[in-house]
């Protein structure tokens, strides 16, 4: 039987403001420190500020 | 040849004062009054709150840089400023007293042609009764990580923790230390490199966590949140601050004014009049900014500080300072120039100026204690102001009295900004966020106030290694090496 991966809601307690949000899950977590996506996200998060920076001066 | 004064080496009056003295030359002459002998870079503090970093990575030595670019540095704070001189002189100046440089306590007169104000915050610890030493410096109950030296403290009060952490259960507080603070960025950064640290030295499943702050809601930030797009929506910056605190299992009190503490504990008032304590074995809090208490003088000598600054210390500029209500608030209240409305030689710059109002609704206790994050004028915006400040003063100077005065309202311009929730290159994560404007405009983006094309956020570890890259050119750039003026404010 598979294992069941409680990751996502270790934190939450029901009618708690814990409850009220969204929490990632793991398939996000992963790719938030996955270094081939983050270095296209590295890539694409500078362009993004260059744009406000020179937007901004 | 005009002599300009900038009161203040941080990030906005070093901006302004190695910019003025590039596009002066030597020509003109260009003073920096500054109490410290090192330049910060304050973002990069708490790393060294929890050991990532040295004291020596974060600061540099200011004498040598200003001696390179010509600069006039005189380590000494600024006590008074005297706009129509004094008896028998029409000479405008400032009084110093001298910090450093084997002129301790010293008194000067410095005559000024033009005059930025740009001398930060004071470090208000004492209006909350415990917070600060009764002297006006941070207190033994809790630690700060708002200057270098702070932080090494913090560091050093942390790794107790986690070493009572290995066989006992320690509790973690960090947040405002009063309803009146700005900077929740540098603790909402704070409390989760404590966490990262805490899982990387193994001890946090005993480690209690929590957060107190008083916005009225996570993601605030002090400047009323923001909306991202996201996933088809655009979501609040709540739904994102929330999510985080969840995940890394972070407790949360809110809409908190901190009313005292003492030795592990503090009091606290909320929004809804609820009154409560917190017990806590180490506890980052920040304290309210106030204005550094300098004094102004007419010529008679008599006292026209209230008429310069506003109540909190801060310089009047050119800002609509009687806007009233939260309802009647508009985009065109902040300031464009930053010149003071009395004195057109002098303008202020970073925390120095004084807003207009609040940019997170004002809220109070039923007790009427006002519970709201003050605006923030600190990073990119104070770097931009300091810079189109200076490119003021030197028009003024080169082309005459009738030059244009460059604009930086910060309801018109957008911010960068990395907010580090842990370091490593590998495992390290960042919430790197772009606002755009600051200030929201409700008129121009009605609803929620920004341009979504231009407000952006996520987290992960490239946001990590863009923090880490900005740390170097922050650095490089302040210390005014080769193509120095090439990177941006």
């Amino acid at each position: 039987m598979a294992s069941v991966d409680h990751s996502i809601e270790k934190h939450i307690e029901a009618y708690k403001p814990s409850f009220e949000t969204m929490v990632p899950t793991p398939f996000v977590k992963f790719f938030r420190t996955c270094l081939i996506w983050q270095f296209i996200r590295f890539v694409a998060i500078n362009i993004k500020m260059i744009l406000v920076v020179r937007k901004s001066h | 040849m005009a002599r300009l004064i900038v009161m203040g080496g941080g990030v906005s009056g070093h901006t302004a004062a190695t910019f003025a003295k590039k596009w002066l030359g030597s020509n003109h002459e260009v003073v920096v009054v500054t109490p410290n002998a090192n330049w910060n870079w304050i973002p990069s503090n708490i790393w060294v709150g929890v050991g990532q970093m040295k004291k020596e990575d974060v600061i540099f030595p200011l004498a040598p840089v200003y001696k390179k670019a010509g600069i006039d540095y005189r380590q000494a704070k600024a006590v008074s400023i005297h706009p129509e001189g004094k008896e028998g002189s029409d000479k405008q100046f400032i009084t110093i007293e001298y910090t450093g440089q084997g002129k301790e306590g010293q008194t000067e007169e410095l005559e000024y042609d033009y005059l930025i104000n740009a001398t930060g915050p004071k470090l208000n610890f004492d209006a909350t009764p415990g917070l600060g030493n009764g002297e006006g410096q941070l207190g033994p109950n809790t630690v700060s990580v708002c200057t270098a030296d702070h932080a090494v403290h913090a560091n050093s009060e942390l790794r107790k923790v986690f070493e009572k952490a290995k066989t006992e259960k320690q509790k973690i507080v960090v947040g405002t230390g009063h309803g009146m603070c700005t900077c929740q960025g540098a603790a909402f950064e704070y409390i989760f490199n404590i966490e990262h640290e805490a899982r990387k030295a193994g001890v946090r499943d005993n480690l209690d966590i929590r957060w107190i702050s008083n916005e009225s809601f996570l993601g605030d930030f002090g400047i009323g949140g923001l909306h991202i797009k996201r996933g088809g929506y655009a979501a609040s910056s709540k739904l994102f601050a929330e999510s985080l605190y969840v995940e890394r299992g972070i407790n949360w009190t809110i809409g908190a004014h901190v009313s005292k503490v003492e030795e592990g504990k503090l009091a606290y008032e909320q929004l809804d009049g609820t009154e409560g304590e917190m017990e806590f074995d180490f506890a980052m809090l920040i304290p309210p900014f106030a204005g550094v208490g300098l004094k102004a003088y007419d010529k008679a000598g008599e006292d026209i500080t209230g008429d310069l600054f506003n109540p909190a210390g801060f310089l009047k500029v050119d800002a609509n300072y009687a806007a009233g209500a939260y309802e009647n608030w508009k985009a065109s209240d902040w300031p464009r120039t930053y010149q003071n409305p009395s004195y057109s030689n002098m303008f202020a710059c970073g925390i120095a100026f004084a807003p207009p109002h609040l940019i997170s609704k004002p809220m109070s206790s039923p007790n009427g204690t006002p519970i709201n994050p003050t605006p923030p004028r600190t990073g990119m915006p104070s770097g931009i102001i300091g810079k189109a400040v200076a490119h003021s003063v030197c028009d003024l100077i080169t082309k005459g009295e009738g030059a244009k005065l460059h604009e930086a309202s910060m309801a018109e311009m957008g911010a960068a900004c990395v907010a580090s929730a842990g370091k490593g290159f590998t495992d390290g994560t960042a919430a790197a966020l772009t606002v755009y404007p600051v200030v929201p405009d409700f008129e121009k983006y009605p609803g929620i106030g920004r341009d979504l094309d231009y407000t952006f956020g996520e987290i992960g570890l490239a946001g990590h290694w863009i923090k880490h890259i900005l740390h170097h050119l922050f650095l490089y750039k302040a210390k005014l090496k080769p193509g120095w003026t090439l990177i941006p404010e």
